[in-house]
């Protein structure tokens, strides 16, 4: 498989720690799930990969440009409508307002909340707003979309609806990188896990040999603690 | 016997005493001002309306110059990285405080016929007073917007910048998302151009009928000792400010229901 | 979007607000003049008179006279109307002013506690020195404007001719406001103090508290004010026209019966003495 995304010897130190420690990785696969343990750097290692963070060591290497969008665990909504928050993100692309209304419209449709266009967004569900946000990310038409826990803070059916909006927009064509705490979720969304621990990139295994029988130790741990 | 007890008792009978008969006397004090606040309000006396519609006018228009100058600045400190940002905060904080009187002159000496801008002849106009009170209040405008953007630009900075918005849009989007919070920054900086005397006085003059306001009518009325009248007009500028500030509480309060 | 809407709607309402209340182009001039004039309500008296006569508004700007004096040399009055015969000289001898012209006079009161305690009334409540002497012998408290106004030079002046040597005299009984003369007044009636005002604001005055007029009458006691039109040789803008159609309504026959008819109470305030 092609790599689109190398990763060399990346390094991030804030304040004296080091929070990303000499982090080497490929990634090929389309659908990645980064796991690992509270504060093992897997946000970090995302906004790193998103552009948020600059890296303080190595270096990231793109086999060509990809447009990015990135779901945050909370979604942050302005105050404004559901349509008119999807469309933020166009406007700032410089599409036309015309075009800007349709494709909102669009993607609100995808996520199933064409309905909810002109409330304010801040005073939908906590699920619905998660979904408002995945569709602002998917009116980008993203070549890579970012996912950190995106349902972290959502009940079972909202994070279920999530889970197969993610598969929709990677049948759609993205290649998806996300992190979880949800191991049933990791395992139905990725085929690749990349499991990280304390800054270091523990081991990079296809999902159905990490979840049978991993090949380090650490990660042996971490499937043991997780599911009693 | 009297015991240590009853002159304790005593003691404190009588300072109850002499404290109540403070009271009434103070309600007296107190209740003519708002009988002559009242008959001012309720006889709609013509001149009392000029003043109190030049109040607004001069003090309103200095609050919109401020917002328009103030809160740009002010998101742009809460979002912007440049060489001078923590200097320029701190200047803009401390500019808060900045005595009417000193700039009351500074715009005086600016305006005067000998002064720079003297050939304009705008001293002891309204424009003058609306000049002084901008820049009297644009500095709290940008100091109180900068803390309010401040706190939302910690929430919203990742979504903005993986959305691609540049740091003077950003500022743009919060300022707008903001919009009914940041009503209290230009109530702060309305209260205290509708509640200054000093720099009006100075680069208005207290023309009759032309730059005379409340505060300055105000003083007026207390140097010629009218204090019963200085007091009601102090009312009704207490009122004033107070439904103004009411209105925009309820605004805000809309606001959230309406948008979250 | 309806918040947007009201949003800018509130805008443009506070922007028309400031907008439509713009000045008003009328025919006006700028009088820089004494508290008296103004707190004692001759110029509420006088200048709807003038302004009927000649169409022309007279905008005053009421300060001290040092002040007043200040204001016109920076270009800022057309007209100074102030009472401080050697300041307002000085202020032709400059340059500053055209030409100074005598209008009218009242007078000076030294007003103090009803109860007297410094005996400053004297025999006949007419010796202004006599008074100011036993105030300082006696060390009661006196509230000076202190802020360089025709009324401040004038006790400066009395103190002079009564041979009290205020800078080696003045203790904590002499109090030096720097406030204009309602000001001064409310200090004096809050302490109970002796303060030399003009008659008219006196009259004017409501918190009088204890005090009363202690001395009054003394010839001494003559407070003359003069008109002068600012120099358009050193400020171009100066209106001088209307400025000096001002000046001669002032001293007009008209003019000075408009001033001797001003009353407070019955009593006459100013007494016209213009020379014709």
């Amino acid at each position: 498989m092609n790599a689109w995304l190398k990763l060399q010897h990346l390094g991030l130190t804030e304040g004296g720690t080091r929070i990303i420690d000499d982090a080497s990785l490929s990634f090929a696969a389309r659908r990645t799930v980064v796991l690992g343990p509270n504060g093992a750097g897997k946000s970090t290692l995302l906004r790193l990969i998103h552009g948020l963070l600059r890296p303080s060591a190595g270096e990231l290497r793109w086999q060509r440009a990809m447009t990015q969008a990135m779901v945050f665990q909370r979604p942050v909504m302005l105050r404004t409508t559901a349509l008119a928050n999807v469309i933020y993100g166009l406007g700032l692309k410089g599409h036309a307002a015309k075009e800007c209304e349709q494709r909102g419209r669009q993607a609100l449709a995808r996520v199933g909340l064409e309905s909810l266009a002109r409330r304010p967004a801040r005073l939908l569900s906590g699920g619905e707003q998660q979904r408002v946000a995945l569709a602002r990310a998917w009116a980008l038409e993203p070549e890579l979309l970012i996912l950190d826990e995106p349902t972290a803070s959502l009940d079972p059916a909202s994070s279920r609806e999530v889970e197969r909006i993610i598969g929709d927009i990677a049948a759609s064509g993205a290649r998806i990188l996300m992190t979880t705490h949800n191991l049933g979720q990791a395992r139905r969304i990725a085929e690749q896990i990349v499991f990280i621990d304390r800054g270091c990139i523990v081991e990079q295994t296809p999902v159905e040999q990490f979840f049978t029988m991993p090949r380090t130790e650490a990660a042996q741990r971490f499937l043991k603690d997780e599911i009693p | 016997m009297i015991t240590a007890v009853h002159l304790r008792v005593f003691f404190v009978l009588s300072s109850v005493l002499s404290v109540s008969s403070e009271v009434l006397r103070l309600m007296h004090e107190f209740n003519e001002p708002l009988v002559t606040a009242w008959q001012l309000v309720a006889g709609a006396d013509a001149r009392l309306a000029g003043i109190v519609l030049l109040s607004l006018r001069v003090s309103l228009s200095a609050t919109l110059i401020a917002c328009v100058a103030g809160m740009p600045i002010g998101a742009l400190l809460a979002v912007g990285r440049f060489p001078g940002r923590r200097a320029l905060i701190v200047l803009f904080n401390g500019l808060m405080g900045l005595p009417p009187v000193v700039v009351g002159l500074l715009v005086y000496l600016l305006l005067s016929r000998a002064g720079p801008l003297g050939q304009f002849g705008l001293l002891f106009s309204p424009t003058a007073m609306v000049i002084a009170q901008a820049i009297l209040v644009t500095p709290i405008v940008a100091a109180l917007t900068r803390q309010v953007i401040a706190d939302a630009w910690s929430e919203y900075r990742e979504q903005l910048r993986s959305l691609g918005a540049s740091r003077p849009r950003a500022a743009a989007t919060l300022l707008w998302d903001g919009r009914f919070s940041l009503t209290t920054a230009a109530l702060a900086g309305f209260g205290r151009a509708i509640a200054e005397v000093g720099a009006v006085m100075i680069v208005g003059g207290n023309i009759d009928g032309v730059t005379r306001v409340m505060t300055t009518t105000i003083a007026l009325e207390t140097s010629k000792g009218d204090l019963p009248l200085a007091l009601a007009l102090g009312c009704i500028l207490i009122a004033l400010v107070l439904s103004i500030n009411a209105l925009a509480y309820a605004l805000r309060a809309w606001a959230q229901r309406r948008w979250g | 979007m309806i918040t947007r809407r009201l949003f800018c709607s509130t805008l443009a309402a506070i922007g028309i607000l400031s907008a439509t209340a713009s000045d008003a182009q009328e025919r006006f001039i700028t009088v820089a003049s004494t508290t008296s004039t103004e707190q004692s309500g001759l110029f509420g008296h006088l200048l709807p008179l003038f302004e009927n006569a000649s169409g022309i508004t007279v905008r005053v700007v009421a300060l001290g006279t040092g002040q007043a004096l200040d204001m016109a040399r920076r270009g800022d009055a057309d007209v100074v109307f102030v009472h401080d015969k050697a300041a307002e000289e000085k202020f032709v001898a400059e340059g500053f002013g055209v030409k100074r012209q005598e209008v009218m006079y009242n007078d000076f009161v030294v007003i103090g506690p009803k109860a007297d305690p410094a005996k400053a009334h004297g025999t006949n409540g007419k010796d202004i020195l006599e008074g100011l002497r036993r105030i300082e012998a006696t060390k009661s408290p006196f509230v000076s404007r202190g802020d360089k106004s025709g009324t401040h030079a004038a006790e400066l002046r009395y103190w002079k001719a009564a041979g009290v040597d205020l800078d080696a005299r003045k203790g904590a009984w002499y109090r030096d406001t720097g406030s204009g003369m309602g000001p001064a007044l409310n200090t004096a009636a809050s302490m109970n103090a002796y303060v030399l005002a003009d008659r008219g604001t006196w009259l004017s005055f409501r918190n009088r508290g204890e005090l009363g007029i202690i001395v009054a009458g003394d010839t001494k006691l003559f407070n003359q004010y003069g008109v002068i039109l600012v120099n358009p040789a050193k400020h171009a803008h100066v209106k001088q026209a209307d400025g000096q159609k001002f000046i001669d309504w002032m001293v007009s026959p008209e003019g000075q019966k408009a001033i001797a008819d001003y009353k407070i109470g019955g009593e006459q305030l100013f007494f016209p003495n213009a020379k014709r």
